[in-house]
């Protein structure tokens, strides 16, 4: 069975490559481009760890034929900010300890990112809603609820990515 | 995940050629998430897949006319979940939306292939496993593990329908129209809905040929208000345990009106039609609530590990008719 070219923009680059029809959005972004930032747990569709943004919506990459991305844009972890630099999404995270072991981090990161451009002022209710689909063993969620509500106030103030070595 | 070939036709009859020629082997492939589910586990086997997405002429859009609410088989469960006319004119369906998977899913998953997805029987979704539903010759949970299982036993197969849409829809009178060789067909989602028999292992009377196009609700009677209740082993993201639908219309003082559909009960959402024929024409309170719940419920045939459902059900009846005839609320 024949492979079929896709062309998909990643983090703002057009890429043009060969795929078998079964690939999985998840491998083609790890295993052809190397962008590892997106995890994988559970690839049934439930933990959220390889979520990523198509056309700037969550969705679930291991749920998602690469086929399917052909024509549209994905952003990854990876593609959030410039390189060496954070968004204020990841910063509020750093400060707040929205995370611990970093597993769901990317995942939970790209819905929060989606979220807050849908409703830049989210009340809890709705943080917690539209994070139901990222599963996080460590943080028990109060960090990360904590974290997208700083992340929509310094957002609301202008905040724009930042150095990472300025934090170190 | 097997290999199969990948086809992005240009119009629908081109995508119906190569649904007809297929034989079942070849199936549409709309947000992909039941489908590849089912792949990844070796469930659906199919050679080849037609991206119905990428059909110009088939939509998401949602729309209003005199014949009430048009949806495109392509709009997603996220678009339900926050357009303003479903809000406003089927907020069963928006809560409905909003109850089921999770955002990233919704995202993806569309209206169509929501009503298509398969059963969550455990045994279904097992390689190991050949039960009668995928052509074998025994039902499985029948006498195993069925906490998940049927109330009302309406064929070999005890399974429920997944879907919380599919509860929310039949209660708003729902239709699809659907597309085949031979032209279109309306039916309502009463009749699209039929438990699968020893001829047809499908919870629908959808051909392998043919293509949901759209769903349509017919608006809403005056003065009606809907609601979708629905319970689960966790608060969020989870398959109803039990889900109930109820549209009730006023009229004057008393009950004009009324559906009551239950989900995780049937093979298909099941209408509580003694709960309704109960209803119509009373005042109502507390105590008509709770016998309309008995009724809906008194032919009720447990398995051995799921008659937690019943009480579980007559008290989301009992909410639901609450909640859709309690005063103050405006009418939606
Ligand atoms: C982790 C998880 C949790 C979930 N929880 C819930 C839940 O709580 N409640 C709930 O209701 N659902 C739930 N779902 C199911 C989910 O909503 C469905 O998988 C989704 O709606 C299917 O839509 P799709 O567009 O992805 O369909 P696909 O997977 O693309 O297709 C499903 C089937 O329909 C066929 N098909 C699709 N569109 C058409 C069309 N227009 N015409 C003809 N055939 C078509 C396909 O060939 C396939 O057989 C869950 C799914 C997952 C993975
Ligand atoms: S309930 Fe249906 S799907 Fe489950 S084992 Fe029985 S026949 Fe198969
Ligand atoms: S790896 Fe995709 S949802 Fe878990
Ligand atoms: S930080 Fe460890 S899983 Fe969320």
């Amino acid at each position: 069975m024949a492979t079929v070219p896709v062309t998909v923009t990643v983090n703002g680059t057009e890429r043009t490559t060969e795929v078998e029809p079964r690939t999985l959005l998840v491998y083609f972004l790890r295993d052809q481009l190397g962008l590892t930032g997106t995890h994988i747990g559970c690839q049934t569709g439930q933990c959220g760890a390889c979520t990523v943004q198509l056309d700037g919506e969550a969705v679930k990459s291991c749920m998602v034929l690469t086929v399917q991305a052909e024509g549209h844009a994905v952003t990854t972890i990876e593609g959030l900010a410039p390189a060496g630099t954070l968004h204020p999404v990841q910063a509020a995270f750093w400060e707040e300890h929205g995370l611990q072991c970093g597993y769901c981090t990317p995942g939970m990161v790209l819905t929060a990112e989606a979220l807050l451009r849908d409703d830049p002022d989210p009340d809890d209710h709705t943080i917690r809603h539209a994070i139901e689909g990222n599963l996080c063993r460590c943080t028990g969620y109060q960090s990360v609820v904590q974290s997208v509500r700083v992340a929509a106030t310094r957002m609301a103030e202008g905040a724009q990515p930042e150095p990472l070595l300025r934090r170190s | 995940m097997r290999r199969f070939d990948y086809a992005s036709p240009a119009t629908i009859d081109d995508a119906l050629a190569l649904l007809a020629g297929g034989d079942g082997a070849v199936r549409p492939l709309a947000g992909g998430t039941d489908l590849l589910t089912l792949m990844k586990a070796d469930i659906a086997t199919p050679e080849r897949l037609i991206d119905i997405k990428r059909l110009a002429e088939l939509d998401d859009a949602i729309a209003l006319d005199a014949d009430g609410l048009s949806i495109g088989a392509l709009a997603t469960l996220d678009d339900l979940e926050d357009d303003p006319l479903v809000r406003q004119l089927a907020p069963a369906l928006a809560e409905a939306a909003a109850a089921a998977a999770s955002p990233q899913l919704r995202n993806m998953a569309t209206i169509g292939g929501n009503l298509l997805q398969r059963p969550r029987c455990w045994y279904f979704r097992s390689s190991l496993v050949h039960c009668w539903l995928k052509g074998g010759t025994e039902c499985q949970a029948r006498d195993g593990e069925n906490a998940l299982h049927a109330l009302f036993d309406q064929s070999p197969c005890v399974a429920v329908h997944p879907s919380d849409l599919a509860t929310a829809l039949v209660a708003l009178d729902a239709s699809v129209r659907l597309r085949g060789p031979a032209g279109e067909r309306s039916l309502s989602l009463g009749e699209f809905f039929a438990p699968p028999t020893d001829d047809r292992r499908t919870e629908n009377v959808l051909a392998p040929d043919e293509l949901i196009l759209s769903v349509r609700i017919p608006p809403p009677a005056d003065n009606a208000r809907g609601t979708y209740l629905k319970a689960m082993d966790r608060k969020v993201w989870a398959f109803a345990l039990v889900g109930v639908a109820a549209t009730v219309a006023r009229d004057g003082d008393r009950i004009g009106a009324a559906r009551i559909v239950l989900g995780g009960v049937a093979q298909t959402p099941w209408r509580a039609r003694e709960a309704e024929d109960l209803l119509v024409g009373q005042r109502p309170d507390a105590d008509l609530f709770a016998r309309a719940a008995d009724a809906a419920l008194a032919g009720a045939a447990p398995l051995a590990d799921n008659g937690y459902k019943i009480p579980l059900a007559r008290t989301l009846i009992r909410r639901a008719l609450a909640a859709v005839t309690a005063d103050g609320a405006p009418p939606a």
